[in-house]
């Protein structure tokens, strides 16, 4: 209720107090707990954390993709800034409406860790970049097909026309993800987000499509949410990073403020889960335990069942406020609330 | 290493010190446990349960629970309409239930016998009386029926064309079609397991035989083919010769179905790595099976019998109905039934038809009691 | 395609043989043999004695003294090479004869439930997944279990009687009486397919109850299906959306079980047959099972089986057409 002051002019995308629950069998779960983050014209936002963190969960909210069975709460905020210069709240658009459609796929568009079940196999690629540009494009069929086929081309496929024609398994994972890309690109959308686009590739692969990623960007001048839980990818992509445990934001900063001074003991035991070259012969660190079942979500930080600093009576007890670090690096973490007081 | 170090309960996930007791309990139960807690919360499948629980000790003491034996015949009292046990008539109301008595008389006009209420006598119902003599459990000889008249005749469902009871009948006919369906889906279980596991097992040629095979026998129509095996029972064989062999032609047609099921299965669980890891570490054939594979699918399989028990009842009750199953004296739901087959039956005597309300009942029972347990089995099925 | 047509019409010669094997089995199944029960029919009543001399001249003019592989061989030979399915002996006269034009009135029972059946499950299912846990969903799955728990024969004759009371004329049989005999006419065609409606919903109910709840299982499940939620993403409309994806692919596991539909409902056949008077394949099975004439029920079991397989053949290749893996699986 709170949130009701307007979106700033470099602010593409503004989520405020995010809350999003599940309503199950066991009860009402909440996947994110009141997170706030925003996308600046043409930059790269990285969304940490590891699976079951609710980074998933908070970027489709913005799509509003979510299952029926989700809860958006009445005083989260979601405002975004459409081409036509005006500002939407997208927590207030009615489901299937007019205005709803346009905004998916044709200003911000969605790719998913799976290349392969994110595409239809009764289907060729083609119909389905067609589809997806017909959508959004006052175009003819055949005008589509060839933005398809340049799109194609555009994302580094080989032979476009004759892929065209091809079904999703007959293309390999890379290709696949690529074609992904293209569909999404075609659209001409003002905000991408990946999710964890290159999870499920091999590392080789997986930098080609950053590095198409990041070209494309500058291409075509689009912001990018990216979701993964590598944070050795998103340092190669992202000018922002948030870093979310378990439906809560706990650091967030420039990524060169998150990969070289990090702060938070979570943000740090990721960091030490990377292998690095200069630090070859190392053992490394995986942080010990399972993430919490939401559930049985802990009282306090939500960390501090793992957390290898934890402090005992303090930790366990209620939520830390942010810390300011610097004007961009904030941290949600006692240790250093400490030291202001 | 012994192989038994190997065994599925051992790979549980860690458990978290974090974890709420409740997940401690899920945790540590073991797989029939959790079955059993789901199962709890299917409301439906337990009516299924109770139903089929309720209609197998009625057919167990079927000759107690009737008031007669199946053959007694009340020659007054023929094609009764079923008479409802009241409490009240024009005289008041008494807390001992009765009927009213019937009489018969010839219709001038058709000049066949009729039977009329006769609301004037009134004909009291008393439990454990004494009535024909019969054998309890096949075993123990009495006349103690659950329920009776001192005088007069009872028939709750009305009585047949011989003037036979039906209640009685249905009875009887309950404990029959229960115990060929569970013989037949029983014998049908072995014969899948042993050909089934053995396919599934082994695999390669073998398992390319019996595949095929199982193809064929399922490519033919189900009771068509059951009607020709029945067709060639002898007509002098007795009635519990055809019995058994009428289990024997159940189970014969109704492996292949399960069989298919329990080799996908054993396929799938073949590629895991607790069993490869058995199999490195020599353990034989039959103990990888037995010990490994079995418990995996334990579940899994009783939710497969209880799927096909249906499948019997109905079979059974086709084949009786034209005459190609079980014939008399042994009654069953079927057999009951081919008194039922035209439609003046149905105009003269509706009450036939009640044999058929615990067909459709018991197999329901079975369809959702199935549906509950698959649900409750599935161990992928984690909420949340 | 041609060698995948190839590699199918060679497996359904395969299955057939094996089928034929096993039919053969039960025809030879019922005791007595096949030449007592022949002369038994042919010279009963006419107070001729028959000696067991008489008895080997019919066994030898029918050959049922060569052993049982040469009888078979004879008898699926004169099936292959000149459609002939022996000698009907209730009927005295040729099986071909007696099953004649039956074979097209089964058929049209077969498809005239498989087309009701479809034109209701597949609609059905889709909507019913849709509406997940709603009152409807929850009626049609009460549905589908009476469509398990109810016997065919049962249903049958509710109909009937209600036929007969409330509209005062009976569903049973193909044809109307005036129709029975007369040639087959444009009025004769209606006639049947007036008549073909209530088997058809009647066969059609547990068919209908197991495709129905196959749409909507695999319905749900595409629903959730990555896929969708990637073609919403991209703003396609809502309806369009599940028609294009989750309901196109809900169609494939029920074209892929075509053959089983076709099996129930050819099992089911005989009793509701014979309930409603039908002059099919089914009922003349039950009956020459009944009167122990092997040859008519051998060559009906093997016709019947032989639709089944045929429609397998019909399912793999509308699946191969629907479905574009299929084709990369066969290589």
């Amino acid at each position: 209720m709170a949130n009701t002051k307007e979106i700033t002019k470099d602010n593409l995308l503004e989520v405020r107090n995010l809350k999003i629950s599940f309503k199950t069998d066991e009860g009402i779960i909440t996947a994110v707990d009141g997170i706030d983050f925003s996308v600046k014209h043409g930059q790269t936002l990285g969304i940490v954390g590891e699976s079951g963190s609710g980074k998933s969960v908070s970027t489709w909210s913005i799509m509003r993709l979510l299952p029926k069975n989700s809860i958006i709460d009445k005083g989260s905020s979601i405002q975004f800034h459409r081409k036509s210069g005006k500002v939407v709240e997208m927590t207030k658009l009615k489901a299937n409406s007019r205005e709803l459609r346009k905004i998916r796929g044709g200003e911000v568009a969605l790719i998913f860790q799976e290349p392969m079940s994110s595409f239809s196999p009764v289907y060729t690629i083609g119909n389905q970049i067609v589809e997806a540009v017909l959508q959004h494009r006052d175009v003819s069929k055949e005008e589509a097909e060839e933005i398809a086929v340049d799109m194609l081309d555009r994302v580094g496929i080989s032979n476009p026309r004759q892929r065209f024609r091809q079904y999703p398994f007959e293309l390999s994972g890379g290709m696949r993800q690529r074609a992904m890309i293209a569909v999404a690109l075609s659209m001409n959308p003002s905000l991408l987000i990946a999710d964890e686009p290159t999870t499920s590739l091999d590392v080789t692969i997986q930098a080609q499509i950053l590095e198409l990623m990041n070209e494309l960007q500058e291409e075509l001048g689009m912001s990018i949410i990216f979701i993964t839980h590598n944070l050795g990818v998103i340092a190669q992509v992202a000018d922002e990073i948030e870093v979310m445990y378990l439906g809560k934001i706990l650091e967030r900063g420039k990524t060169k403020e998150i990969i070289q001074q990090p702060q938070h003991p979570y943000t740090q035991a990721l960091l030490e889960a990377i292998p690095r070259l200069d630090r070859l012969g190392e053992r490394l660190t995986a942080i010990s335990g399972d993430i919490p079942s939401p559930l049985s979500r802990p009282v306090g930080c939500p960390f501090y069942t793992r957390c290898e600093k934890v402090m005992p009576g303090i930790c366990d007890i209620e939520m830390p406020k942010p810390t300011q670090l610097s004007e961009t690096h904030t941290v949600y973490c006692f240790l250093h609330e400490e030291k202001d007081v | 290493m012994t192989p038994t170090d190997l065994s599925p309960k051992e790979t549980q996930a860690p458990i978290n010190q974090m974890e709420s007791e409740e997940a401690q309990r899920y945790y540590s139960a073991t797989q029939f446990q959790l079955i059993w807690w789901r199962f709890r919360k299917h409301r439906l499948a337990q009516v299924g349960a109770i139903i089929l629980i309720t209609m197998a000790v009625i057919g167990l003491f079927a000759e107690f629970f009737g008031p007669y034996t199946g053959t007694t015949r009340v020659s007054d009292a023929v094609l009764v309409r079923p008479q409802a046990p009241q409490f009240c008539n024009d005289d008041g109301c008494t807390l001992r239930p009765f009927i009213p008595g019937v009489i018969s008389e010839r219709n001038p006009e058709t000049l066949r016998m009729e039977t009329k209420i006769d609301p004037s006598v009134r004909r009291d119902i008393y439990f454990f009386v004494e009535g024909e003599e019969y054998k309890l459990l096949g075993k123990f000889k009495t006349n103690i029926h659950f329920f009776g008249l001192k005088e007069g005749s009872i028939h709750l469902f009305g009585t047949d064309s011989l003037g036979r009871d039906i209640f009685s009948r249905v009875l009887l006919a309950t404990r029959t079609s229960l115990s060929i369906g569970i013989f037949g889906v029983v014998i049908a279980f072995v014969l899948a397991l042993v050909i089934g596991g053995v396919a599934g097992y082994f695999g390669g040629g073998l398992d390319y035989a019996i595949q095929r095979l199982t193809e064929i026998v399922r490519v033919i129509p189900v009771i068509p083919l059951y009607m020709g095996l029945a067709a060639a029972f002898p007509k002098e064989w007795s009635s519990t010769q055809v019995y058994f062999a009428m289990t024997l032609v159940l189970a014969l047609v109704g492996w292949p179905t399960l069989a298919r099921r329990i080799r996908g299965k054993l396929l799938s669980l073949r590629g895991e790595d607790y069993v490869i890891a058995a199999n490195l570490a020599g353990a034989g054939p039959s103990r990888i099976i037995g010990r490994h594979l079995l418990p995996a699918f334990m579940s899994y399989i009783i939710v497969d019998l209880v799927i096909s028990f249906p499948f019997m009842l109905l079979s059974e009750t086709a084949l009786s109905f034209v005459g190609l199953g079980l014939r008399p004296p042994t009654v069953s739901w079927g057999v009951l039934l081919q008194d039922a087959q035209t439609v003046r039956a149905i105009e003269q005597a509706p009450w036939l038809f009640i044999p058929a309300i615990f067909v459709v009942v018991a197999v329901l029972s079975f369809t959702v009691l199935g549906d509950g347990l698959r649900d409750a089995a599935d161990p992928y099925q984690v909420s949340g | 395609m041609v060698k995948f047509l190839f590699q199918r019409t060679i497996g359904m010669a395969i299955t057939m043989f094996f089928v034929s094997i096993m039919v053969f089995v039960i025809m030879e199944l019922p005791p007595g043999d096949y030449a007592e029960r022949w002369a038994f029919r042919k010279f009963s009543g006419t107070g001729a004695q028959i000696t067991e001399a008489d008895l080997d001249n019919i066994r030898a003019n029918f050959g049922l003294d060569r052993p049982a592989p040469e009888r078979y061989f004879k008898w699926i030979s004169g099936i292959v090479l000149h459609g002939d399915f022996g000698e009907a002996f209730a009927f005295q006269t040729s099986v071909n004869n007696v099953i004649g034009q039956k074979i097209w009135l089964t058929l049209a029972i077969l498809f005239s439930t498989l087309i009701v059946t479809y034109l209701v499950a597949i609609p059905v299912g889709i909507y019913a997944a849709i509406r997940r846990g709603s009152a409807e969903d929850y009626a049609l799955t009460v549905f589908s279990y009476l469509g398990f728990a109810l016997p065919n024969f049962l249903l049958a004759l509710v109909l009937l009687y209600v036929s007969i009371t409330v509209f005062d004329s009976s569903v049973g049989g193909l044809f109307s009486p005036e129709y029975a005999d007369a040639p087959w006419s444009i009025a004769k065609a209606k006639d049947l397919l007036g008549h073909l409606i209530i088997p058809a919903i009647i066969l059609a109910w547990s068919a209908t109850a197991f495709q129905l709840q196959t749409v909507r299982a695999t319905m749900l499940d595409e629903l959730n299906n990555l896929s969708v939620t990637a073609a919403r993403a991209r703003g396609v409309p809502e309806w369009k959306l599940l028609l294009k994806y989750p309901a196109r692919l809900a169609i494939n596991p029920v074209v892929s079980t075509m053959s089983f539909d076709a099996n129930r409902i050819f099992s089911e056949l005989p009793i509701v047959a014979l309930v409603l008077g039908l002059p099919e394949l089914g009922e003349l099975l039950l009956k020459s099972y009944l009167d122990l004439d092997m040859f008519v029920a051998g060559a009906i079991l093997l016709i019947l089986t032989f639709m089944i397989v045929f429609m397998n053949f019909l399912s793999d290749i509308f699946l191969a057409i629907l479905d574009p893996r299929v084709k990369l699986i066969e290589g």
